[in-house]
């Protein structure tokens, strides 16, 4: 047993509710990707909601909400160097125009 | 048993999350490699021409669900539930078999379309960064499986919550890698 003495995990009827969410942003992000008027703000629009349904994942499924803020860091940290790695490769690639 | 530890974490939850720190930057450099190559796909086939929305939306839609599934089985062994969490943590072995099947159909599919690992840009980084996706989810199959023959041997028990809580870390991360290959690869295309 450890000592650990996180905050309580969240309750079944929430653990369902999230899921539900996520499902919901799921069917909303194929939807988006279909209706072409939509096509200038697709990216934007899946991007927030790709957000979104991420830290859903990482507040309620893993914790992170209740855990306490140095389990947050190691994780925003690694997330962070990699997105560092993805939009600075992009970058020197010149994936975003000019 | 495990004591007291000095950060109030124990030692193998803090393991965990470092090594999915780690895994968030193996998966950085591998997302990078793959949209650094989107759109500069010379030889056909080309991503549009294969990719299959309705279907890998059902597979996504799986394992966001194997998640729930997941928290419900530790939440059932956090109580001592033993028959709930056999059948939760069957239930997200399951569903990451389903999840399985959906890949091997979907690569079988290129492959017999005329697109093998090797044959353009898309398909190395694709099949690269879904394949290593893949193998994560194959391996969190495992030890989801390793944990149900002990739950049912009678070995694993509300005393052992925190080795299911730690798979459900691992399990939870491949998660969230799906959530975000499936709007870069198969939405942003």
């Amino acid at each position: 047993m450890s000592s650990h003495s996180a905050g309580s995990h969240p309750s079944t009827r929430l653990y369902v509710a999230v899921a539900v969410i996520l499902a919901a942003l799921t069917a909303l992000e194929v939807m988006v990707f279909y209706i072409e008027a939509l096509a200038p703000v697709l990216i934007p629009i899946l991007l927030v909601m790709m957000a979104a349904k991420f830290a859903l994942v990482a507040m309620f499924f893993m914790h992170l909400k209740s855990d306490g803020p140095v389990l947050t860091a190691i994780f925003a940290w690694g997330v962070f160097i990699a997105t560092a790695i993805v939009v600075g490769l992009m970058a020197i690639f010149g994936k975003f125009g000019a | 048993m495990e004591g007291p530890t000095s950060t109030g974490i124990p030692n193998r939850k803090l393991a965990m999350w470092t090594f999915i720190g780690s895994e968030c930057m193996l998966f950085g450099t591998l997302i990078a490699t793959y949209m650094i190559y989107r759109g500069r796909n010379l030889v056909p086939p080309y991503p549009h021409d294969l990719l299959n929305i309705p279907f890998i939306t059902v597979t996504t839609f799986v394992l966001l669900m194997s998640s729930l599934m997941m928290v419900l089985a530790l939440a059932a062994v956090q109580r001592n539930d033993l028959r709930a969490t056999k059948l939760w943590l069957g239930l997200t072995a399951l569903f990451g078999l389903i999840f399985l099947g959906g890949q091997y159909y979907e690569f079988s599919h290129f492959v017999h379309e005329g697109l093998p690992l090797s044959r353009n840009l898309f398909s190395s980084t694709f099949f690269v960064l879904t394949g290593t996706h893949g193998a994560h989810v194959a391996g969190g199959v495992i030890w989801l499986g390793t944990l149900l023959v002990r739950t049912v041997n009678g070995k694993l028990d509300a005393r052992h919550a925190e080795t299911v809580e730690i798979a459900g870390l691992y399990w939870h991360f491949v998660d969230v890698v799906w959530i975000i290959l499936f709007t870069l690869i198969y939405l942003l295309v």
